[in-house]
């Protein structure tokens, strides 16, 4: 065991896991994105784009992560569409957190309590106000610590990317304990990142969990 | 997609099937098992073992597999631990579910009404019967739901292991895409495959859980 092997990489590992963070982050807004239209498709009225919308959940929470970015890298490679291997990497995260994510909006949206759409109508407010200022803000409450454990599961997730050859975490991690011959040291490195930077998570999921209940006391 | 290819690459496929399917059974054994065992120990009243065991989940629940997987065949050598691909695979599986299965079993014990541990007792039951009788029935059929959706997860964790080479479906499939140069229809197979693997077990997962807690349905009603 020789720490030192942390100590002289650890530049090189705070780049990388700079590069997991951005390539998570990226994951997880598009996937947020994405997520939003699936759960508008699944509580929509028309059951076309009902079953649309249940059918994308059930593929991509169906097929493992690992499938869907070598399916996408491949797909592209076979239609010669020259795009950079992160393009592959963070849309196979964002469309299969898309699915993950639109179930717990679609859970969040359901617990909004009926009443409020019904009385915001009795109010008088038209179709999209009722969404904008009273539905979303409640569900968009109800679902930030599911979102956030939804970001940390992501977060390890894109250690799988290393296979399409971004330079995250785990590939430099392995880059490492192949320059070294020290593959324990280099790997109780990453993982001390990927450890130090969900507990950043886990902290901030905290502070906002406590600062949207203070809000909903009003 | 050429079916004699197919053919031609069929016990190469079958065998990958095989190892998947006993990956992630000897894996969720093995973390079923560890996982009650450390459900067990965290009741017992002794802080330094509760710290342990809590650094011990938080670290194999903030760690991603693949890496965990990497430490155990890579790096276990450096500490005297050599494993072939296929038992680091089965005993990375069962370490990082043990910690989720931990947790699912500390929810289930948590979840019994204290009341009956408190009615045990003032019957005159002996620790170990109130743990046996009236804890322990309880405490799993809360756990149920949750056991079978980790199993399901865990059943998409295996293709992982096909990266430090575990001869499971998914390394089987990508060998056989190198040598015929059809990456593209072999890994849409595996796609449509593994969505039909996942369903199916989803499926059999909830007709499991409901005739497991069948008996709850006249005390609450079905969510």
């Amino acid at each position: 065991m020789k720490p030192e092997v942390i100590l002289h990489s650890f530049g090189y590992l705070a780049q990388a896991a700079a590069t997991t963070v951005a390539v998570s982050l990226a994951g997880i807004v598009f996937g947020f994105l994405i997520g939003a239209a699936v759960c508008v498709a699944r509580v929509s009225r028309r059951v076309w784009l009902k079953r649309l919308g249940a059918a994308y959940v059930s593929v991509f929470r169906g097929v493992p992560l690992l499938v869907q970015l070598l399916f996408i890298y491949y797909f592209l490679a076979e239609y010669g569409l020259d795009v950079p291997a992160i393009v592959a990497a963070v849309g196979g995260l964002a469309l299969s957190s898309a699915a993950f994510q639109s179930e717990i909006l679609r859970g969040a949206l359901n617990a909004v309590p009926r009443g409020q759409g019904e009385a915001a109508t009795a109010l008088g407010f038209a179709g999209l106000d009722i969404w904008r200022r009273i539905l979303m803000p409640q569900a968009l409450r109800i679902s930030t610590p599911p979102l956030i454990n939804e970001f940390i599961l992501i977060l390890k997730a894109s250690s799988l990317v290393s296979v399409v050859g971004i330079a995250e975490l785990t590939r430099v991690s392995m880059n490492i304990a192949s320059q070294t011959y020290r593959p324990f040291e280099a790997y109780v490195g990453g993982g001390m990142f990927y450890l130090a930077i969900n507990l950043c998570i886990a902290a901030l999921g905290a502070l906002a969990e406590r600062r949207l209940a203070a809000g909903s006391g009003r | 997609m050429n079916p004699d290819l197919i053919w031609r690459y069929a016990p190469s496929l079958i065998s990958g099937f095989g190892v998947t399917i006993l990956c992630w059974g000897a894996g969720g054994a093995l973390g079923l098992l560890l996982g009650f065992a450390i459900a067990l120990l965290n009741r017992l009243p002794f802080p330094p073992l509760r710290w342990a065991l809590r650094v011990f989940v938080e670290v194999f629940r903030g760690t991603p597999f693949l890496m965990q997987l990497f430490l155990l065949y890579a790096g276990g050598p450096s500490i005297g631990l050599k494993l072939n691909a296929t038992t680091a695979g089965v005993l990375g599986l069962g370490l990082y579910s043990s910690a989720y299965f931990a947790e699912i079993f500390r929810a289930g014990f948590s979840a019994v009404p204290v009341g009956q541990i408190e009615a045990a007792v003032s019957i005159g039951m002996a620790p170990f019967d109130t743990m046996m009788r009236v804890v322990l029935p309880a405490a799993l059929i809360a756990a149920v739901p949750s056991i079978v959706n980790m199993l399901i997860i865990l059943s998409k964790e295996t293709v992982v292991l096909s990266i430090i080479t575990v001869p499971e479906l998914m390394y089987q499939v990508q060998t056989m895409a190198a040598e015929t140069f059809t990456a593209f229809d072999a890994i849409f197979a595996m796609a449509v495959f593994y969505w039909l693997l996942v369903e199916t077990v989803s499926r059999l997962g909830s007709r499991i859980e409901a005739r497991m807690t069948a008996f709850l349905a006249h005390e609450e009603a079905p969510a």
